[in-house]
């Protein structure tokens, strides 16, 4: 007959795991930190039109946004009702928008390889509701400095 | 007799993982947003100071598109629908039967496109989005007459150049007018 011998209680960990959760914060700080999630707040309120021929944004690391469209609720009393320009992450007086555009593209650029600077695309997140005006000067803009892919951006709409 | 090594038994406290998880969860909930990605790309002409000559083209071979303030089409001069844009784009392309008010060919065809000020966004796109529209049907069913497959994006560079140079992509947009309300 063989005998069964008791578990003699647990046994003692060799191994000390508790160090182990700290290992795991290490390493959502280490993404936290090296995943910069680049999504601007937006300052307006854009609402794309639907649209049925679309492509996907290849690369965002190769794109940056230009949103277009009326300030969010808490901006409205400083920056007023009508529609405005968001370059990135904050808005631009529309007077210089040569300038202000060169700019921002330029500091895309610099962060970009120089081999690639040809493959640079601008987003076009415009609300629908907006009327061209404002648009057209944002593309001769565009088309002055250089910045000739453009991607308007849309939702998916069943054919 | 040798004593048997004692079992190691693995006491990791399971409690603290459960909060590691959630902590990830909500990490990813907070800094991503459910971002529109996709689009219609568009290659803007270069920038010139002089307005580009229309003039030496024949009429047959423009297929004048306008779009007012009212976000009304005007299609060669006509009122249009939206709805029929699509299929006239096509048939002025390519022109099965041809017409002599059509296209001569579709190499020589060229959409022009203009708006207004006012016009909006959104009727501006739906215009584009049935132009190219159109010519994604073209190039499809060339496509298929020539390779036997799709048209797709992801199509090897040398057949899209086949096919596109058959039907170049020649959408030219004016200045647009100020007869409406911009907002």
């Amino acid at each position: 007959m063989a005998k069964f011998q008791k578990k003699r209680g647990s046994a003692k960990p060799e191994i000390s795991t508790a160090s182990l959760p700290d290992i795991i914060f290490m390493l959502l700080f280490f993404f936290m930190v090296v995943t910069v999630l680049r999504n601007a707040e937006l300052m307006v309120t854009v609402v794309v039109p639907k649209a049925t021929e679309l492509t996907k944004l290849e690369r965002k690391s190769l794109v940056h946004y230009i949103y277009i469209g009326k300030p969010v609720k808490k901006y409205i009393r400083i920056y007023g009702t009508k529609p405005r320009i968001q370059l990135g992450d904050k808005f631009i007086n529309e007077d210089h928008l040569g300038n202000e555009l060169t700019l921002f593209i330029e500091k895309h650029k610099i962060k970009v390889d120089e081999a690639q600077h040809g493959l640079i695309t601008s987003s076009l997140r415009v609300d629908g509701a907006v009327t061209m005006g404002i648009i057209q000067d944002v593309k001769t803009e565009l088309r002055k400095a250089g910045q000739l892919k453009v991607n308007y951006s849309a939702q998916p709409r069943p054919k | 007799m040798a004593r048997k090594k004692e079992r190691l038994s693995n006491e990791i406290n399971a409690g603290s993982m459960a909060d590691i998880a959630f902590l990830l969860l909500i990490f990813f909930l907070v800094t991503t947003t459910i971002d529109v990605d996709k689009g219609i790309p568009v290659k803007l002409p270069p920038w010139s100071e002089e307005e580009p000559d229309i003039q030496k083209l024949k009429d047959r071979n423009v297929f004048g598109v306008l779009v007012n303030a009212q976000n009304q089409l005007l299609v060669r001069k006509a009122p249009a629908n939206i709805e029929d844009l699509r299929e006239r784009t096509k048939e002025f392309i390519s022109n099965p039967t041809m017409r002599s008010d059509l296209a001569e060919k579709p190499t020589a065809a060229i959409i022009s496109l203009k708006n207004d000020r006012g016009t909006k966004y959104e009727t501006y796109l739906r215009v584009y989005n049935e132009l190219k529209a159109a010519y994604n049907e073209l190039w499809d069913d060339e496509c298929m007459k020539m390779y036997n497959i799709h048209y797709s994006e992801d199509l090897p560079i040398a057949y899209k150049k086949a096919i596109r140079k058959k039907i170049p992509f020649v959408i030219s947009e004016a200045e647009p007018t100020s007869f409406g309300e911009e907002n």
